[in-house]
């Protein structure tokens, strides 16, 4: 059974990871969606603010959805998410990179206009194995309530 | 990409065009987002989108895609008028993304980007600020995606 809007309440979710990036991730990304030097080559990318080879930031933003969905959203009655309130990128995602994602609940609240969903205020915090955080993100999502059609 | 100092607030662009297919749009899902209304057109016409759906990363990646692309041609541009082209800088991230309508297989987005504001830093002196209001628009001139952008320009003084 599928947990539901009513299972969730402030407080930590969980911690979910860890899920590795590998050099060839990182380029494969960022040819496809974000061919800038300092996300494909070495040597220009040692001259950038980022000072070495780093992920697209879009690249953590599609690690996210990955990590929350094989973490905990395959488990709960989803009803996706209108967008993201906030997304800083702190620390760039570098090659080798093992990481976890830290899950808090902040806040839940019925919809008014939609009775059969709420929405569960999401703070993610993605980190390296050494504990620093590259991205942050806060996210609402919509949980079917117990007993809305395709709930349970 | 222009110097912080030639980027002037209300200046609007096409960023560019891109057309979702179901293999795009399932080979993205496939990586990053597998859920079944993103990876099955059976699945997509029996959920809140009616069909095949692109995941709402992807369609956030596209405007990526499309944004390095378009610094490209503003680099080619620079250099037909004799100037230097500029490298721009990272991002410290985004807000307020709204995913307004669903993007399904068979789409075409249209993106655009306009200067909302501008500010230099005093923590990085050859570093400015710059946000942009970014929009994805399908064929039928909807509005299904938007969000406020930042990126690191660099200033002319830095140069």
């Amino acid at each position: 059974m599928k947990l539901t809007f009513e299972d969730f309440k402030p407080g930590h979710l969980g911690t979910f990871g860890p899920h590795h990036v590998s050099r060839e991730d990182i380029i494969a990304f960022a040819s496809e969606f974000d061919p800038q030097p300092m996300h494909l080559d070495e040597e220009a990318a040692s001259r950038s603010m980022l000072k070495g080879l780093s992920g697209s930031g879009w690249h953590m933003c599609a690690l996210l959805m990955r990590m929350s969905w094989d973490g905990f959203i395959r488990n709960i009655a989803s009803s996706g998410a209108p967008g993201v309130d906030e997304v800083r990128w702190i620390s760039p995602l570098r090659p080798g990179d093992d990481l976890t994602l830290s899950v808090d609940v902040i806040e839940t609240r019925p919809s008014r206009s939609r009775p059969e969903i709420g929405f569960v205020q999401l703070k993610n915090d993605m980190r390296n194995a050494s504990g620093q955080t590259l991205m942050l993100a806060n996210i609402p999502i919509m949980v079917l309530r117990r007993g809305a059609a395709g709930a349970n | 990409m222009p110097y912080y100092e030639d980027i002037e607030i209300g200046y609007r662009r096409v960023t560019g065009s891109f057309t979702f297919t179901p293999e795009n749009i399932k080979a993205f899902a496939l990586k990053f987002d597998p859920q079944p209304f993103h990876l099955d057109e059976e699945a997509g016409r029996n959920s809140v989108f009616g069909g095949l759906a692109a995941s709402g990363w992807h369609v956030a990646a596209v405007y990526m895609k499309l944004t390095v692309a378009d610094f490209r041609r503003m680099d080619e541009e620079a250099r037909a008028r004799g100037e230097k082209p500029v490298a721009s800088g990272p991002s410290p991230g985004f807000r307020e993304l709204k995913w307004l309508r669903p993007v399904l297989a068979g789409d075409t987005l249209t993106y655009t980007s306009e200067v909302a504001s501008k500010r230099t830093l005093e923590s990085r002196p050859e570093w400015g600020l710059v946000a942009f209001r970014n929009a994805g628009t399908n064929q039928r001139g909807e509005l299904a995606f938007s969000f406020l952008a930042q990126a690191f320009m660099p200033r002319r003084s830095a140069a």
